[in-house]
Order: C-alpha cells, then sequence, then structure tokens
C-alpha cells in the first residue's frame, strides 16, 4: 500500500466578481443580473504515488499549480475532483516567513509556530534554546517581531520547522533560506531531516537539487500534469530543453 | 472530539496568549480601560435616564447594570469574533488546524473581562444594599448560556465576515437596533402583556431579564424560561457550527 496516493486530481478556483464587494453590492448585482464568476482550473487529472523513503521532486514554472497541488495533500484544500490517500502524520512547510505575529516577541511567536506545527509544550521547552541557537537569534529573543528583518525572520521560521518529525513531509522552496552561511547550514539540516526515514515531496526551483536527491519526479504545467515516473533525468532533461525554448509544449 | 481538543489545547493555549497580548499590548491601562469603558457607558446612562425612568424602577443603577454587564460582553464578543477568521487568514491558508480555535481563543479574551466587569458588578450590588442570596450561584446558568449564544453568533458572523467584508457595518448597526430593543435602561412592565412576549424573541433581554428577576427582585424563574434560554442560545451555536462545516474548505477562495 502507498504511503501517498493521489488520483486524477482536478483543483477549481473560483475568480471574478464575488471578493470584497460586501452584501448590499453581493444583493444589488444579482438583482440586475451583473454577477459574474468564473472558473479557473489549477490542477486538472493529477495522479502520482509514492512509497515509503521515497522522494518525489515536484518541477513546473511558475503558475503551473504546485503549491494548490501540496495544498490539497496536506489537507488545506480538499481537491473538486479525485481523490488523495494518505497514511501517517503529515507537515507541511509552505512559505515559511508568514504567518508570524510582528507584536508579539521572537520567544512568543517561536512557541505560536510550535503549537501550530503540532509540537508540544514540552517538547518546545526542550527544544527552544537549540532553535534560537540554530536561527543565530540568541540577542533578540525579546524583540518584537516585527523589528526583525526579513531574513531573520526566514531563520527562525525555518529552524522551528526542520525539528518535525513527519511520516510525509512536504517542502515547497525551503531549502533556500537566508544568506550563503545559513544556507549551506539549513540545507545540511533538511537532508538530515529526509534521512531520517520520511516520505518527502520537494518543490523546487533548482534541477541540479531536483536530480540529485529525487527518487521521483512531477512535472506539471498550467495545472496539467506533463510527465510523472522514476525516469528523474530524462525528465528533468526534457524540462530543461522546455525552459531553453527547444521543447514546445 | 475530545482527543481533537486535547492534540490542540498547546496551540489554543498559545492563541488565547496572543490575541491577549496583542489586544492590551502589555499596558496595565489596557485592562483597566476593558473594565472602565462599560462602567463610563454606566455612568452616562446614569445620568440621561434617571430623569425618566429612574423614579419608578426600584434598584435603578443595578438594573441599568445588569443591561450593560450582559450587552457589552454580548457587544464585545461578537464584534471581535466576527474577524477571527479574516484576522488568522495567514495561519490556516498554510497549516491544516481547526479554525474554530480563533474564535474560541478570542472568546475567551472577552469573557476575561465580562469576569472582570462581573466583580464591579457585585460591589456595586453590595453598595445599593441588595442582599446576597443563594440564587446568585444560578446567574452561571445564563452566563453560560451567553457564552454559547456568543460562540454561536461569533462563529455566524466570522464566516459570513469572510464572504461579504461590509457585514462590519450591517452588524453594528444591528447591535445598535438590538441594544433598544434588549430594555436595558427601561422596563418593560408599562407594555401589554403580548408585547412583552415579543421581547422574549432577542436572547440578549432573555438574559438581561434573568440577571434582574435574581438580582433584584429576589426571585426565580419558571423552567420554561430555562428551556427558552437554553434553545435560543442552542439554535445559534448550532447553526454557526453547520457553517463552519459547510464552508470549511471554501474560506481559503476568499481570503
Amino acid at each position: 500500500m502507498s504511503i501517498l496516493e493521489a488520483r486524477n486530481v482536478s483543483i477549481r478556483y473560483i475568480t471574478g466578481d464575488f471578493k470584497d464587494i460586501g452584501l448590499k453590492e453581493y444583493v444589488m448585482r444579482r438583482l440586475t443580473g451583473n454577477y459574474h464568476v468564473t472558473e479557473f482550473w489549477a490542477d486538472k487529472d493529477v495522479s502520482f504515488t509514492l512509497e515509503r523513503g521515497e522522494m518525489l521532486g515536484i518541477i513546473g514554472s511558475n503558475g503551473a499549480g504546485k503549491s494548490t497541488l501540496l495544498k490539497a495533500v496536506s489537507g488545506i484544500m480538499v481537491p473538486t475532483e479525485g481523490w488523495i490517500h494518505r497514511e501517517g502524520s503529515i507537515a507541511a512547510l509552505l512559505e515559511l516567513a508568514s504567518g508570524f505575529d510582528g507584536e508579539l516577541t521572537v520567544e512568543e511567536n517561536t512557541y505560536l509556530r510550535g503549537a501550530m506545527l503540532g509540537y508540544t509544550r514540552k517538547f518546545m521547552d526542550e527544544k527552544y534554546d537549540e532553535i534560537i541557537d540554530f536561527a543565530e537569534l540568541k540577542d533578540f529573543e525579546e524583540r518584537p517581531f516585527k523589528q526583525l528583518s526579513s531574513g531573520m525572520k526566514s531563520r527562525l521560521a525555518f529552524s522551528i520547522a526542520c525539528l518535525v518529525k513527519p511520516d510525509i513531509l512536504i517542502l515547497d522552496e525551503v531549502l533556500s533560506v537566508g544568506d550563503g552561511a545559513f544556507r549551506r547550514k539549513s540545507e545540511a539540516k533538511m537532508r538530515e531531516v529526509i534521512a531520517g526515514g520520511a516520505t518527502t515531496i520537494l518543490v523546487s526551483h533548482s534541477l541540479p537539487q531536483v536530480r540529485e536527491m529525487c527518487s521521483k519526479v512531477l512535472w506539471l504545467h498550467k495545472g496539467r500534469q506533463i510527465d510523472f515516473g522514476t525516469d528523474v533525468s530524462g525528465i528533468c532533461d526534457r524540462y530543461q530543453d522546455f525552459l531553453d525554448g527547444k521543447l514546445m509544449l | 472530539m475530545f482527543q481533537t481538543l486535547k492534540s490542540y489545547q498547546f496551540l489554543f493555549e498559545e492563541l488565547v496568549k496572543r490575541d491577549f497580548k496583542t489586544k492590551y499590548k502589555r499596558t496595565v491601562l489596557g485592562m483597566a480601560w476593558s473594565v472602565l469603558s462599560p462602567l463610563l457607558h454606566l455612568l452616562v446612562m446614569r445620568l440621561v435616564f434617571t430623569r425618566f425612568f429612574g423614579r419608578t424602577t426600584p434598584h435603578y443603577t443595578i438594573f441599568l447594570f445588569c443591561g450593560n454587564l450582559v450587552f457589552s460582553f454580548f457587544s464585545e464578543s461578537t464584534n471581535q469574533g466576527m474577524t477571527a477568521l479574516t484576522g488568522n487568514a495567514g495561519i490556516f491558508t498554510k497549516v491544516n488546524v481547526p479554525k474554530y480555535l480563533f474564535l474560541f481563543s478570542k472568546n475567551v479574551q472577552c469573557l476575561i473581562n465580562f469576569g472582570l466587569t462581573l466583580c464591579v458588578f457585585f460591589v456595586f450590588c453590595a453598595l445599593d444594599h441588595i442582599t446576597f442570596t443563594w440564587r446568585f450561584v444560578l446567574l452561571l446558568y445564563p452566563i453560560g448560556c451567553l457564552v454559547l449564544l456568543n460562540l454561536g453568533l461569533g462563529l455566524i458572523l466570522s464566516a459570513l465576515f469572510v464572504f461579504f467584508r461590509d457585514m462590519q457595518y450591517l452588524w453594528s448597526v444591528f447591535t445598535q437596533l438590538l441594544m433598544y430593543m434588549s430594555a436595558i435602561f427601561y422596563s418593560v412592565d408599562n407594555y401589554s402583556p403580548k408585547v412583552q412576549r415579543l421581547f422574549l424573541i432577542n436572547p440578549v433581554y432573555v438574559i438581561i431579564k434573568y440577571f434582574r428577576v435574581i438580582v433584584i427582585d429576589a426571585s426565580l424563574l419558571s423552567w420554561h424560561y430555562h428551556l427558552l434560554m437554553a434553545a435560543e442560545a442552542l439554535i445559534a451555536f448550532g447553526l454557526g457550527c453547520w457553517m463552519y462545516k459547510k464552508f470549511n474548505h471554501k474560506f481559503l477562495y476568499y481570503v
């Protein structure tokens, strides 16, 4: 039995007039027949399977539907059509630096984020010093979060997130955090987590990274699935050709 | 249900802490202000309305305070609760957590405020020579119903607010209207029994009246009255839960 299986997953977004118009305007537009909503398929008919310990790389240009697919895999969204079956715990590290509260101190934000990721208080008490050390924020613990630089913010976010020990790990562009020195450190840490046996999904714009680390590749383009399989180098070669303009879809 | 609540206990505690800290910005006055503001409201009402209604209503200050106490809790809780989802959109679009936690945490905040004001209320009762009887324990019942009502309306409003951003203005107009219909500064005794029964549709009035009967009249209400109050609160709560269940995965598209 696969640890993660997605079958014909399609996800529809609705776009158009409905946002920010308010009830009064909504009623008016409904009455005058001026209310328009358009549908937009962020993902269409995507299927893949993952076995325990495998690592899937998702590639594709911007707007390919990668992040939407990950949201469906992690359970934040439900597929409009198709289904996703998963076994065990799942941790999705998406757009790390958002979701912090600017008014709270670094310490308070650390605990809040830990709680969001499903850690226990005991675990946080034990790991707190380690997190702050890793993020190199020893002198900033009592500072309001809004005073931190954006690099510091993502460093903290990464340092909390990398302690997860899930069965399925989802990484959306998180291997590239901070400046040169921290980047190397964080990459090493992430490899450690992956080596811990988690089944991993990696979204990356760095093809060398995908070639080196992944055992399966899924290529998405404008919501459609172009290719999926274990032939990592073959698919990556074709994607590179596509990026160079040699291959038309 | 309890299993999930247990596993999210840590997150819930941290959310409550966050709401508490961001609300008062770590100031002592911030906290005092939230008690002081209903008291000032009370003072104004007392000055304005005593001439019209004060002479015929015994213990008029306490009479007003009952109304103010309940209504300010209701209005604060629903108004704060409305932004529970939109304010936390950055979190629930990234992490899969139960969305009602955000609303519940805001309500804990308002409940603490209410508790503080309630203490002041009892001090006023003592000053106004109200005898404390065992019946005061029964006040826990309307408080419980009020919390449930606030949660229910908070769920409904925060869900609606995601879809319709002008809910805030519409709700503030509605609360104003509701305030006048909750007999906060006047007594309903002058109305015909038929109209008096109409007042009971308003759950806030039902709760205010309960407070007055226990504290000022030192008497008890019938069991149907208890049932009516619970029914109104449960309807609001049930409707709120239903909306969250129905739109759980839809909120994402609107924030």
